[in-house]
């Protein structure tokens, strides 16, 4: 393998994100770029920790910036590394698709997590369709320590053929944790001074035609180089006549669960090893492909010639479990009667849930809950405020992608919807892909009313920096990108920014501006709690003489409140942020602040 | 003792049951096994269903249990023990903490709790738990943010991993200003098991 260890190294526990950071810094990389995104987000929270070594790092607004400029460094001649989840790949697949063909010059790695299960994405999209539509190699490590590995592969692969390299992770691999050798010295950094180079940078038809070909000459040559790369290797039994193929963590699972089996670990898939699995499919009397995604590995083995097994067996959806695996051996095996998994004893099902929800004092739920007081459509987006959709606010009606809150409100109206319409973006996703959507409605003389729920941090993802906080990500205070004078100059003239702490006031504008028949932009702005870390005001509680069992507050949604016995609720102090939002829903004055001192848990 | 050590922690976001897991992941690492650690903790909002798993041993492949082969179950919370008890192994044991906390949709009302709770969770690990209060320890020290040492200082009394490692993990981890006291905590912890019931 490329990174090879010069001197003693150190063995540390480190997750998989967290390897591929270390193996980053170790690796040579000068600048690294990213937009927040579960599960790829703590790469470079750990990488920043290197920036006092000289590791440049930053949040892009968005993934298809930091893309673009990694390729920017990179053609200058640092090492660069990019990070998003799977969905990032969907913004960011423009530059990827022409940075295939006009090549790197310091090794690019671009790392997408993917999320099998869908633990918190909104698709279960299979990355390495990607690779093979960019036409560029993709790496899969099953563990943390290949993650710190296959990272230094990746930079070495990308240097060596000139282009970009994926390096592709799932959930489970950048969340899971193992042992990891280190190097203790780290590869010095490429020296940077861009070299003209039209024939290589600009794709212009004429050169571009010339590139294209270049594509595929080094596909050819990648698919030879990954048949012999030890990224590729057979763990398990390795003489069993019983072959399967798979990759990443999935075929350690398979090792685990079906020990019987030699497993073709394939950690450097595509370009399509063929030699490789030819050699191994040969003496094999039954070979199955056990992927985690789509069969993309199963249709090009069928295309060889090979007959193989596998979606036949192996779910399509969801995530390839040990569990899941076990599964799949009972319908290898029939003949054996595997019993099947245990299931839970009745006592055990039907179980109250504890779904994720608004924490207390988040200020989403005071702008949800203005809304439930009007007949309108609401277009949400991806934040913690789509967790609105959800009883008892049951205030979003779709979401779609990053920035399609504004722009789906907008068709929406445009096509004659009856109610008045309104879009939801959060203050990161507005200068993610959010002021295109704006522009749209003011161009082109929508009315729909836009709401950013500003809550001055990337908080989903656990409070990330963006261009609206005035912070960056190395820590460094900066310019803070203002989102009314933004949309002033997009056109917008009616713009408000409310507390939505403040029922009465963000009601009112509500109203207000559903009524306007030009774009309006409320601004619902207060920060998130858990983020500065304070209590917004003293405790609640609800005077139990005073209160008339209305359920009113419950409406809110509030963890806070809490229903145990009768009709009165009460507030849980420990659990109380005094957003006070509940005081002012409660129409009898029963809420009101604990005087004497409230000891935390 | 057989090749892989199974240990899955379960209870809910806030608990710190992460930071115990990776202590336990370190303990291991240091007593020299082999170590592989998984969790899943969704989205990142507090107050929900929090599961991490750990495996130790000779050479670990993969980072999740199987489903029904944990050899032990640590619950932090109670109504989490009863949802996970089928993550046990047939010869598998559990440590429970006695903690109770109401999830938000009973709370809420919208769902109903759990009839005579207790009884349940008696019932399903007859013979097969120790019980924690690792509140009452933690309270009696003056911080209720050690009580996951406390369950911790237990755990340690049920592997196979000398109590310094635990302790060396444990210093290694958390800064100086909070680590005697988690020490302490840890301490109570392992000397105390056995003595609460459910």
């Amino acid at each position: 393998m490329g990174a090879e260890i010069e001197e003693p190294a150190s063995v540390t526990l480190l997750s998989g994100n967290e390897a591929i950071a270390h193996s980053a810094y170790a690796s040579g990389v000068g600048t690294a770029f990213g937009y927040p995104g579960t599960p790829s987000t703590e790469i470079l929270e750990e990488l920043v920790k290197f920036s006092p070594l000289g590791v440049y790092c930053e949040w892009s607004p968005n993934e298809k910036v930091a893309l673009e400029a990694a390729a920017g460094a990179s053609v200058a001649g640092a090492r660069s590394l990019v990070t998003m989840k799977l969905v990032g790949l969907n913004v960011a697949a423009d530059p990827l698709m022409t940075l295939s063909y006009t090549g790197v010059c310091g090794g690019l790695v671009i790392v997408v997590a993917d999320d099998p299960g869908q633990d918190s994405s909104q698709t279960e999209q299979d990355t390495r369709h990607y690779a093979r539509l960019a036409k560029v190699p993709v790496l899969e490590p099953g563990n943390a320590e290949e993650a710190y590995d296959f990272t230094a592969e990746a930079f070495e692969i990308s240097e060596r053929y000139r282009c970009p390299v994926i390096l592709r992770t799932t959930t489970c691999v950048s969340h899971s944790r193992g042992l990891v050798r280190e190097r203790k010295s780290p590869r010095a950094a490429n020296a940077v001074a861009f070299e003209r180079n039209v024939e290589q940078f600009v794709p212009l038809p004429v050169w571009g035609r010339k590139l294209r070909v270049k594509v595929e000459e080094r596909l050819d040559a990648q698919a030879a180089d990954a048949a012999r790369s030890a990224l590729n290797r057979v763990i398990g039994a390795q003489d069993s006549r019983l072959g399967i193929i798979s990759h990443g963590v999935t075929a350690y699972h398979c090792a685990e669960v079906i020990p019987e089996a030699a497993v073709l670990k394939t950690g450097w898939g595509f370009p399509f090893p063929d030699e490789l699995f030819i050699s191994f499919a040969r003496g094999k009397d039954r070979l199955i492909v056990v992927e985690e995604g789509d069969p993309i590995l199963e249709e090009h083995v069928k295309s060889l010639g090979l007959a193989c097994e596998g979606k036949g067996l192996v779910p399509r959806c969801g995530e390839i479990t040990p569990s899941v695996i076990y599964g799949v051996k009972r319908r290898i095996f029939p003949e054996r009667e595997l019993p099947e998994l245990p299931a839970p004893p009745p006592e055990a099902q039907g179980l109250p849930s504890r779904p994720p929800m608004l924490c207390p004092g988040c200020p989403h739920r005071g702008m949800f809950y203005a809304l439930t007081h009007f007949d309108v459509v609401v277009c949400g987006d991806i934040g913690c405020y789509s967790l609105g959709v959800f009883p008892p606010l049951n205030r979003t009606d779709t979401i779609l992608c990053m920035g399609a809150g504004f722009t789906m409100a907008h068709g929406m109206q445009k096509a004659g919807e009856k109610r008045p319409v309104v879009g939801i973006v959060g203050d990161s996703t507005f200068f993610h892909s959010g002021i295109t959507g704006l522009l749209d409605v003011v161009y082109n003389k929508g009315i729909s009313t836009l709401i950013v729920a500003d809550n001055r941090i990337t908080a989903m993802t656990g409070h990330q920096e963006h261009p609206g906080t005035g912070i960056t990500l190395m820590g460094e205070a900066t310019k803070q990108a203002s989102i009314e004078a933004v949309a002033r100059a997009c056109g917008i003239d009616r713009i408000r920014v409310c507390s939505p702490y403040d029922q009465k006031g963000f009601t009112e504008a509500l109203r207000e501006e559903l009524a306007a028949e030009e774009p309006s932009l409320i601004i619902s702005r207060a920060p998130c709690p858990l983020h500065v870390k304070r209590r917004l005001g003293p405790v609640r509680m609800i005077l139990q003489d005073v209160c008339k069992g209305c359920g009113a507050c419950l409406k809110c949604g509030c963890p806070a409140i809490e229903l145990t016995g009768g009709k009165k609720p009460k507030i849980n102090p420990v659990a109380c942020m005094g957003c006070s939002l509940c005081s002012g829903i409660c129409r009898f004055g029963a809420i009101v602040p604990v005087q004497e001192d409230v000891q935390r848990r | 003792m057989k090749d892989t050590v199974n240990v899955t922690l379960v209870g809910v976001g806030g608990q710190g049951i992460l930071l115990t897991s990776e202590i336990l992941g370190r303990a291991a690492a240091l007593a020299g096994f082999d170590v592989k650690k998984s969790e899943v903790h969704g989205m990142s909002q507090r107050g929900g269903s929090v599961t991490s798993q750990v495996r130790f041993g000779r050479h670990v492949y993969s980072p999740v249990i199987p489903f029904g082969e944990t050899d032990v179950l640590v619950a932090f919370e109670k109504l989490e023990a009863v949802r996970c008890f089928a993550l046990l192994s047939p010869g598998g044991k559990a440590l429970v903490d006695v903690r109770e906390i109401v999830p938000v949709t009973v709370s809420s009302g919208q769902q109903v709790p759990v009839a005579d709770q207790d009884g349940v969770l008696a019932r399903l690990y007859e013979g097969r738990a120790v019980y924690t209060d690792s509140c009452a320890v933690a309270r009696k020290l003056g911080n209720m943010r050690t009580s996951n040492m406390v369950i911790a200082g237990a755990l340690s009394m049920m592997l196979d991993i000398p109590g310094e490692c635990w302790v060396d993990a444990i210093k290694a981890r958390l800064p100086e200003k909070i680590r005697d006291i988690n020490i302490r905590a840890f301490e109570e912890g392992s000397a105390g098991l056995s003595e609460t019931s459910v």
